[in-house]
């Protein structure tokens, strides 16, 4: 898996704010949309696309893009 | 004094019985007096339900109810009931842009399809005596609700809401009742596993049960009263244990 594809995954799942400053130091939840909703749809793009299942702790706990990447990345098959 | 809530000299079967709510029931209905025969998919916690009964005559069986010759073979071993309690389940959290076919088959299966095609098969034997009683564990979701992220779930409990309406009519001829209990967020196993919340959203949603959240035994103690003759002109109707969630 790399970044880039990876952020512009994450940014889909925003349909409100434009995303298209979105890096790896982009601290997601700091925004106007960021809801349970949201995390929710995290949650489930990652265990579609990467078959990771990522815990609510997992998104609480994070900050940047970057830290959920890492998470995804230690435990992808 | 008689006890109008007893059920002694019934046979009740429970699905779902290996963890959470259907093991509860297991456990009280025993300790009403019922003869209690268990089924779940884990042989090790379904066995450790079988050890935690009080009382005799119980027995248990590994199957997994979206198989259909595990269905076939558990109402053959059956005996005669006058009780069955439809408790197996599984959860899945997912926004709806992401189901699929494959992820709502699979939730249909589990919480739709299972639980009314074992009765389907019971009847179909003729395995459920004359006055006995159905109790269908639903949920607060898809019937008084929604949830976010719980559309697929939402959806197998709403059916089954909906085809308990014209089951109960149909099997009143048999003098069989069939209800069901729609409880709203119970602290079991299966939540802390199965959904994205964290703990500090769980206590922060709690907030919002003027009674808190359930436990397994007020879920079961609702199924008590629906298993026994204190219930005997009760059917059809989905019982609210949601500690007042809905009436806000």
């Amino acid at each position: 898996m790399d970044i880039e594809t990876f952020i512009g995954e994450f940014a889909e799942q925003f349909d409100e704010i434009s995303t298209e400053s979105f890096g790896p130091e982009t601290q997601f939840k700091e925004n106007d949309e960021w809801s349970s909703m949201t995390a929710l749809s995290i949650i489930a793009m990652v265990d579609q696309n990467y078959a990771v299942r990522l815990t609510g702790d997992d998104i609480r706990n994070s900050t940047t893009i970057q830290h959920i990447y890492d998470i995804v990345a230690s435990r992808v098959a | 004094m008689i006890n109008p809530f007893s059920l002694n000299g019934k046979n009740i079967l429970v699905t779902g019985a290996s963890s959470g709510i259907g093991k509860q029931i297991a456990l009280s209905a025993a300790q009403m007096g019922a003869a209690i025969h268990i089924t779940g998919r884990d042989e090790a916690r379904l066995n450790g339900t079988l050890e935690a009964l009080t009382g005799a005559g119980h027995s248990s069986k590994i199957a997994d109810l979206t198989i259909e010759e595990h269905l076939d073979q558990l109402v053959a071993n059956s005996p005669k009931l006058d009780g069955l309690v439809l408790s197996s389940g599984i959860v899945k959290t997912l926004p709806f842009k992401f189901v699929t076919n494959t992820e709502l088959d699979t939730i249909m299966q589990a919480n739709f399809y299972a639980p009314v095609m074992l009765l389907n098969k019971l009847v179909r034997n003729k395995k459920l005596n004359k006055n006995s009683s159905v109790v269908f564990i639903s949920s607060i979701g898809g019937n008084f609700i929604g949830t976010k992220g719980n559309s697929m779930y939402s959806a197998a409990k709403g059916a089954i809401n909906a085809m308990q309406k014209v089951i109960a009519l149909e099997l009143v001829a048999q003098k069989i009742r069939v209800n069901n209990v729609s409880p709203g967020m119970v602290k079991t196993e299966l939540i802390g596993k199965a959904t994205a919340f964290t703990d500090e959203q769980f206590m922060a949603d709690e907030k919002n049960y003027p009674l808190g959240y359930g436990e397994p035994a007020d879920v079961a103690n609702a199924v008590i009263y629906l298993l026994s003759d204190a219930s005997k002109w009760v059917t059809g109707i989905s019982l609210l244990l949601d500690g007042g969630f809905t009436l806000q």
